[in-house]
């Protein structure tokens, strides 16, 4: 038995700090890797709050109204043993954060102020302005700081997993990984691994999410044999700002704190928005929608703003885009609330939402699918944990907004813990635990990318890639669709075999690892979109018009790939509802 | 129909994405980008002609040039290197010398960098008070070593359950919460004139997160080892108020104010330990 266990975390962004505070405060050593400097990590980029059932605000809010509220956001998919716990955790979770020293905002009493959110009736979103992300890592990423001071957490910044080490039996003995500067690669022993490195955004393209968010460790992972769960759920988010490099999230804050959406009734509509009349506008969400308005689960908001455009071709200027209005909250209001967001908008668009409503479209923005975990986020891999947005286990079918950053520390949480108490009983690895043999296979992966003569370049083929995804696989889904996405991944697949890098040199190098991830997208995109395929129902962020309901006899299950000759290999397992009883779920209703 | 599209087709097909030779005849972007292969190989400039879109940022610039490496005069060349991660000057990754100015590249929009005409030239270096590691990507960790120095933290008793934080009113987390947003982007560092390596001076990030932890009701209880890793060499009084820090600041982070407190607060610590130790 180790005396001190060695754990390696892979991914700095909530998920892993959170993972790591708990290792070093167990005693143990952790090896932190990272591509980017942990504080640059994507969860920053959450804007909204976080949730947790506090119940400051006198409204009889509990956790299991949120556990309720979560699971029924998430149409059933979700296992409930493990959303029933994190609820409970929630408000010690956050009582953590504010000692920590978040500067969540403060009722006049000193006490935390809540706002609403997405899919639920209470104020239970805890806040830092709308940059609530940003200061959440900041409070983790200062804890892990003081424990490299002490020598109890080293970080490999600059580095990219390429690989798990598995021993003859299959159990994790540390990981492979490139040093992004030398480019050099290295295996490094651990008892165990943590694997948190987030969604899978660039596989669609253009997203919300940060440039770093490949998904290209989970497919690693998958192809070594760990299952990837309900790879087909993915959120479109209905407020992102359009771009040429990427969709910027505009928060579900902003309705939170009241923003309306709408449209002209009138498609031949020619006045300003501000100077239409009340009589001339469709708030569609609140006449679709009149006991949650604005606040539907994203997955809903995302469909109508897409049938605005798409069928009742009501987008703005015949532009798809619709409006997301504050212009009728005041200015201190808002800069106290939301300044964050609405800079951004300035900077980005050039206009001041505080004086012109923010012209908005749905974008590609969580990845609710991801590595499947039991119950002590481990993977079907002995000695290998995923936490956050990389695991599958929390959101189900739909995320509810301010559940993702709950869901990250959660999850790092419970996998920290876990990790030691599994490298505690941990047998002397067999032979060299698998190192050379995997350092090995990467090296033959980095010679065949750099010898390759071909006349393709990973950025042209990732730009198809992403056109594809977005177009068959986000916010409607048919099955001819997918087929062909499917079709053109595998010749994506093909095509890449032939990649002629333009840069071969050996330092810091960026499309050569571009090239590694680029293969590893292209695996994952297929899992994402053979599930999509497979699955004849509509469930929560998941909707194919030819099949328009939620079917429980045939696919209340979760989709579990595997890789298998090469491709994905689809089977389904029983979800957990011991708690509560699916019900159907209808946000439409006023009662 | 049966398919959908996600943003504004304008953006988003890919005869848009790789532009065709018609286009490319077309109005261009003239960009000179500084190069530098490794951290001791001599810098060149590289010039660039990218075909012209509306709404192009300096990171989408980039991204142009990696699918498409060939230089003005026709030459092929290698993608640039550089720090990009969030897209949207949060993350704190992507500072550069853009028209000379230190700024992040996400945010820095094409059309209102190149005139009115949008004929000028776009030039793009690494920020220049930082080791280079390649192109336009530089070595930053000076900061993180910083904020280790000044212990820039709050001392929690561990992650168990003990309740909730101290209450602080609004006003405080109104004081706090702008110094927060620091995004160790290290523009502040980079424009000042007394960041060098003959002062060793820490800058003023590191100088705001002291502010930020010392008026913080539990991260107080590190205020007089903050303040004393601040009053040697390289300290806060160091600073030469030339002010460029806190115009330069994409986050306006309060940051000649901090300066003004830490320093008050250091000499006020140096006259006690004087009395006391």
């Amino acid at each position: 038995m180790p005396t001190t266990p060695r754990i390696i975390v892979v991914g700095g962004g909530l998920a892993g700090l959170a993972a790591v505070i708990k290792i070093a405060e167990a005693g143990g050593t952790v090896d932190l890797f990272s591509i980017v400097p942990v504080k640059r990590s994507h969860s920053v980029c959450a804007q909204g709050g976080i949730n947790a059932a506090k119940d400051l605000k006198g409204e009889g809010d509990t956790v299991l109204k949120h556990f309720d509220d979560t699971v029924y956001g998430g149409d059933f998919l979700a296992n409930q043993t493990p959303v029933k716990q994190m609820t409970a955790q929630g408000p010690a979770i956050i009582d953590l954060l504010d000692r920590m020293g978040v500067p969540f905002n403060r009722t006049p009493e000193g006490l935390l102020d809540f706002r609403r959110f997405g899919g639920t009736l209470y104020h239970r979103t805890a806040f830092a302005g709308a940059t609530t992300g940003q200061q959440l890592l900041y409070a983790l990423d200062e804890q892990v700081r003081r424990y490299e001071s002490e020598g109890k957490v080293t970080k490999y910044e600059g580095w990219e997993f390429l690989s798990a080490v598995l021993d003859d039996n299959g159990a994790t003995r540390g990981i492979c990984a490139m040093d992004l500067r030398s480019m050099a690669l290295r295996t490094f022993p651990a008892d165990a691994a943590i694997i948190c490195t987030g969604g899978i955004g660039a596989i669609f393209g253009k997203s919300t999410n940060s440039v770093v968010c490949t998904g290209s460790a989970q497919s690693a992972l998958y192809q070594q044999g760990a299952f990837y769960a309900n790879g087909e759920f993915i959120q479109v988010h209905p407020t992102a700002i359009p771009g040429e490099d990427k969709l910027r999230l505009m928060s579900e804050s902003a309705r939170g704190e009241g923003g309306r959406v709408w449209v002209p009734r009138s498609k031949d509509e020619k006045r300003v928005a501000r100077s239409i009349p009340e009589q001339d506008r469709f708030y569609f969400l609140e006449e679709w929608y009149p006991k949650y308005g604005n606040l539907v689960p994203r997955d809903i908001a995302t469909r109508a703003i897409h049938r605005i455009v798409y069928q009742e071709d009501l987008g703005i200027d015949g532009q798809p885009m619709v409006y997301l209005d504050l212009t009728h909250i005041d200015r201190a209001t808002l800069n106290r609330k939301l300044e964050g967001i609405l800079e951004i908008y300035e900077k980005f668009v050039g206009d001041d939402p505080r004086d012109v409503p923010m012209k908005i479209f749905p974008g590609m923005h969580y990845t609710m699918g991801g590595l499947w975990v039991d119950l002590h986020q481990q993977t079907n891999i002995p000695g290998l944990f995923a936490a956050g947005e990389a695991d599958y286990s929390i959101h189900g079918a739909n995320r509810l907004g301010a559940n993702s950053l709950l869901s990250c520390i959660y999850g790092g949480f419970v996998a920290g813990p876990c990790a030691i108490e599994y490298a505690k009983s941990l047998a002397p690895q067999p032979g060299d635990g698998g190192h050379a043999a995997e350092i090995q296979r990467q090296r033959e992966k980095n010679e065949a990318l750099l010898t390759s003569t071909g006349t393709e370049n990973p950025f042209k083929l990732w730009r198809e890639l992403g056109e594809t995804m977005t177009r068959h696989a986000t916010i409607i889904r048919y099955n001819d669709g997918l087929a062909e996405a499917d079709a053109k991944i595998v010749e994506l697949q093909a095509r890449s075999k032939n990649i002629n890098l333009s840069d071969k040199s050996q330092w810091a190098n960026t499309s050569f690892a571009f090239g590694r991830q680029l293969d590893n997208m292209l695996h994952l995109a297929r899992v994402v979109v053979q599930g999509a395929a497979a699955r004849d129902e509509s469930r929560g962020a998941h909707y194919k018009p030819d099949f328009p309901e939620r079917n429980d006899p045939d696919f209340l299950k979760t989709t579990k790939a595997a890789f298998v000759d090469g491709a994905p290999q689809l089977s389904y397992e029983d979800v957990d509802t011991q708690y509560i009883e699916p019900r159907a779920r209808n946000y439409a209703a006023t009662a | 129909m049966a398919t959908t599209v996600q943003t504004p087709d304008t953006t988003h097909t890919p005869v848009v994405q790789s532009a065709t030779a018609a286009q490319r005849s077309a109005r261009t972007i003239k960009v000179e980008i500084k190069r530098q292969a490794t951290p001791d190989a001599a810098a060149r400039t590289e010039k660039f002609e990218i075909p012209y879109r509306p709404n192009m940022n300096i990171t989408s610039l980039l991204g142009e040039i990696a699918c498409d490496p060939v230089t003005s005069s026709g030459q092929a060349t290698t993608p640039i290197a550089y720090d990009a991660n969030c897209l949207e000057e949060i993350c704190g990754s992507c500072a550069m010398l853009i028209n000379g100015r230190a700024r992040m590249a996400c945010s820095a929009l094409v059309d209102k960098l190149t005139g009115p005409k949008g004929e000028g030239t776009i030039t793009l270096a690494p920020l220049s008070k930082f080791p280079v590691v390649r192109d336009l990507a530089v070595d930053r960790s000076v900061l993180f070593e910083n904020l280790k120095a000044v212990k820039a933290w709050v001392p929690i008793d561990g992650t168990y359950d003990l309740g909730g934080g101290p209450r602080q009113f609004p006003q405080l987390q109104e004081t706090l919460y702008p110094l927060s947003n620091c995004i160790s982007c290290t523009i502040c560092m980079e424009v000042c004139p007394q960041f060098n390596d003959s002062t060793n001076f820490v800058g003023a990030a590191t100088i705001a997160q002291v502010k930020l932890f010392n008026n913080h009701p539990t991260g107080a209880v590190l205020k007089e080892e903050r303040l004393r890793a601040l009053a040697g060499d390289g300290g806060v009084q160091e600073c030469g108020f030339a002010q460029n820090c806190v115009e330069a600041c994409p986050k306006q982070l309060p940051l000649t104010e901090a300066i003004s407190d830490v320093s008050r607060d250091v000499i006020v610590q140096q006259v006690k330990d004087f009395f006391t130790r």
